[in-house]
């Protein structure tokens, strides 16, 4: 029975992730994902892009979505029902035949001692895809749709193939089952600029071609860029800055955004950057920061920055997380202004 | 540049015009008709991987050196026979890498390895990847550095504590960091722990293995700034492989492309990126993703070969859009085709001979 909330493909409300590192007798804890909320619409297939730096809680979340964690606080729910919640046979005959992974390191997640072939048929037979007799042709009809065929890839060793056809046939492998969602954990980090577009590009296809949803998670904005829809940057657990990737990348808004965007190195020597960098903060510190975890690296900042936590404000068709976008914190004169990128002196006093 | 041309036109020319001319004061390192191969020998059969075959180049003393090309085209294997550091089963076949430092010459691939120890971290140094496997695991940093120095330098205990608190303080890193263990460092602080690591005895010559490529954009900019501080205070010479454009474009003065085991182009970094000229150079720039455009970019097709048995003649041809009959015969020389910019190609190479001047455009040999 369709409800209002199952109409939604994968929804995250105030996720939170608590972790607790103990060193010696005490312990301390911190929030890897802190509050995340956000959407997938399954009438629409899209590539939702997380970015964000080491250390920013993205792979935590992909572990929650694939049930791996469970939430320390909030709801995620696939298609209506909470991930956490599942029993353990529906995760097997449902809900892995829905939601398939994609991982980093196609070498790691590849036993070397094994054939390649043997994971595709291996997913095959455990979802009860097809009978032996069929088992052939369903694989080679998903490793068409990566550009291999299955004549290539019988019989090879991971260590056989290159980089990109092993993550190629790590997301054929994920391709299996039909599923409305993959969750790609920076499938392309691993690979070299020239097969990275060669992964990517295919991402495209397969959102287009097979309607498959794609939620990409990555630190390389350049590819986001290309090849994604929506983004959300993350930084230390936050969800910083949410919207279109040409609007939230084009016009970034929020001083993270901004300096994340400065920071990729582009091949241009016309392009080359200028000012020095901001000294970076030690990872804890900035966990464990009271205000907004950026304001010790934000060329922005302002005294409330350093007491309250900044809410989810709107601009520009987006989220973002900073004080900068708030008229209760700066007026309405000075939201506009920073939206439209002119920052007076008076909006970045401390 | 006559001079480069007159070569060009003399069909085929001579290996000795490939090589970097004569030993000039401003060379640091100098590679020769360096072979080195991976050669194994298991039940009976030889196994002969040609990492690195036949790459000739001169590093200018005070510049940033880029390495670029793919993963598995020999990038790191020529570091580390630059850093005369091989062992068996890579083996050097041919070829000499020497370095210049104060006019006198020293031998890389001698085999006494007593010359080397000497001047190793002193005067070379070696920045590697992975900061992870390097840093040991079990001391804190401060006892690593003491480790270090001590090893290299005669230096007292207190002397050795003060000049890495120095240090580490000149290059912005944080009083914490001594005290701690390597696991309690975020990737990109372990980078720049490994990298004042390398630099501490200022050494003139230094090899870096993809500093930043497991680390993310904000914090590589820091690293790669770190870098460039380095290079500029202490006057050092850097050879830099990254397989990442964007970061040879902030970083390095001149860029040689490899591929499979060859130099396919050398130049200066401004020309590689603008005015590449070798087929495969132009691939990897345009398959680049840019921020401010969307369009559809293509990757090149198939896949480097395999070294231990590269194809014949130009070893790019079977991904190439160009190649022509001699291509999958003959092997294309490295010659000059601009002061200070080197491709081997065919194609570059009969365009310069057929049109007798340099090819004002590179539409030419553009992929379609």
């Amino acid at each position: 029975m369709p409800s209002p909330v199952s109409e939604k493909l994968l929804t995250a409300e105030d996720v939170s992730k608590l972790f607790s590192i103990r060193q010696g007798f005490s312990s301390h804890s911190f929030l890897a994902v802190d509050h995340a909320s956000f959407a997938l619409d399954p009438a629409k297939p899209e590539i939702f892009t997380i970015a964000g730096e080491s250390g920013s809680g993205k792979t935590t979340l992909a572990r929650m979505i694939l049930g791996m964690e469970k939430p320390s606080g909030g709801a995620l729910t696939y298609k209506g029902r909470s991930i956490a919640d599942l029993k353990r046979s529906e995760r097997r005959s449902w809900f892995f035949k829905e939601v398939q992974p994609v991982f980093q390191d196609p070498f790691a997640a590849f036993s070397p001692l094994k054939r390649i072939d043997h994971y595709l048929y291996e997913t095959v037979f455990n979802y009860g895809i097809a009978r032996k007799s069929g088992a052939d042709s369903h694989i080679n009809q998903v490793l068409t749709e990566v550009g291999l065929s299955l004549a290539e890839v019988k019989g090879r060793y991971p260590n056989e193939l290159s980089g990109g056809q092993a993550q190629r046939v790590a997301i054929a492998r994920a391709l299996i089952t039909r599923p409305s969602l993959i969750v790609a954990d920076e499938p392309v980090s691993m690979l070299d600029a020239s097969l990275r577009m060669s992964i990517v590009n295919m991402f495209r296809r397969l959102k287009d071609e097979q309607q498959v949803s794609i939620l990409y998670i990555t630190h390389d904005l350049a590819t986001a860029y290309y090849c994604a829809d929506r983004i959300a940057i993350m930084l230390r657990g936050w969800i910083v800055e949410m919207g279109p990737v040409d609007q939230v990348l084009g016009n970034p808004l929020h001083p993270y955004t901004q300096s994340l965007k400065e920071a990729i190195p582009q091949a241009d020597p016309d392009k080359t950057w200028e000012e020095k960098p901001g000294l970076l903060a030690l990872e804890s510190d900035e966990f464990a920061r009271l205000g907004c975890k950026f304001a010790g690296r934000c060329p922005h900042v302002m005294s409330i920055c350093r007491e309250k936590v900044p809410g989810n404000y709107q601009a520009n068709g987006r989220t973002v997380k900073c004080f900068l976008y708030d008229e209760g914190a700066v007026g309405k004169d000075e939201v506009g202004r920073n939206m439209a990128g002119v920052k007076t002196p008076s909006a970045v006093t401390a | 540049m006559t001079n480069s041309l007159g070569v060009v036109r003399g069909e085929q020319a001579e290996p000795v015009a490939t090589k970097p001319q004569s030993t000039t004061a401003s060379h640091i390192v100098e590679v020769n008709g360096l072979k080195a191969y991976y050669m194994s020998k298991a039940f009976g059969v030889n196994r002969i991987v040609k990492a690195v075959d036949g790459i000739n180049l001169a590093v200018q003393k005070g510049e940033v050196y880029g390495i670029a090309g793919e993963s598995g085209c020999g990038k790191s294997t020529l570091l580390k026979v630059l850093l005369g550091a091989q062992q068996p089963p890579l083996t050097v076949v041919d070829g000499s890498v020497k370095y210049f430092f104060d006019g006198a010459q020293t031998a890389a691939l001698s085999p006494t390895e007593n010359s080397l120890r000497e001047i190793r971290w002193r005067e070379v140094s070696y920045i590697p990847q992975g900061s992870m496997h390097v840093l040991n695991p079990v001391r804190r940093i401060q006892d690593i550095f003491a480790d270090f120095i001590s090893a290299h330098a005669s230096v007292s205990k207190a002397q050795t504590a003060k000049m890495t608190r120095q240090y580490l303080a000149g290059l912005g890193l944080p009083e914490k960091v001594l005290s701690s263990y390597p696991h309690q460092l975020s990737g990109g602080m372990r980078q720049r722990v490994t990298i004042a690591l390398a630099t501490i005895l200022s050494p003139r010559l230094i090899f870096a293995d993809e500093p930043t490529t497991a680390l993310d954009v904000i914090v590589q900019r820091g690293v790669i700034q770190l870098l460039k501080d380095i290079q500029q205070t202490e006057g050092s010479t850097i050879v830099l492989i990254t397989h990442d454009l964007g970061v040879h474009a902030n970083l390095a003065d001149r860029v040689g492309v490899l591929y499979a085991g060859k130099l396919v182009e050398e130049a200066d970094t401004r020309t590689i990126l603008k005015e590449p000229r070798h087929p495969y150079t132009q691939y990897l720039i345009n398959s680049l993703p840019k921020l401010d455009e969307r369009s559809e970019r293509v990757s090149i097709p198939g896949r480097p070969p395999a070294l231990d048995n590269p194809p014949n003649g130009c070893r790019f041809h079977p991904r190439c859009p160009f190649v022509m009959d001699k291509c999958r015969i003959h092997d294309p020389q490295l010659l000059p085709i601009l002061p200070g910019h080197r491709v081997a190609c065919h194609l570059v190479a009969d365009h310069l001979a057929h049109n007798g001047g340099i090819p004002a455009e590179v539409s030419y040999a553009k992929p379609s």
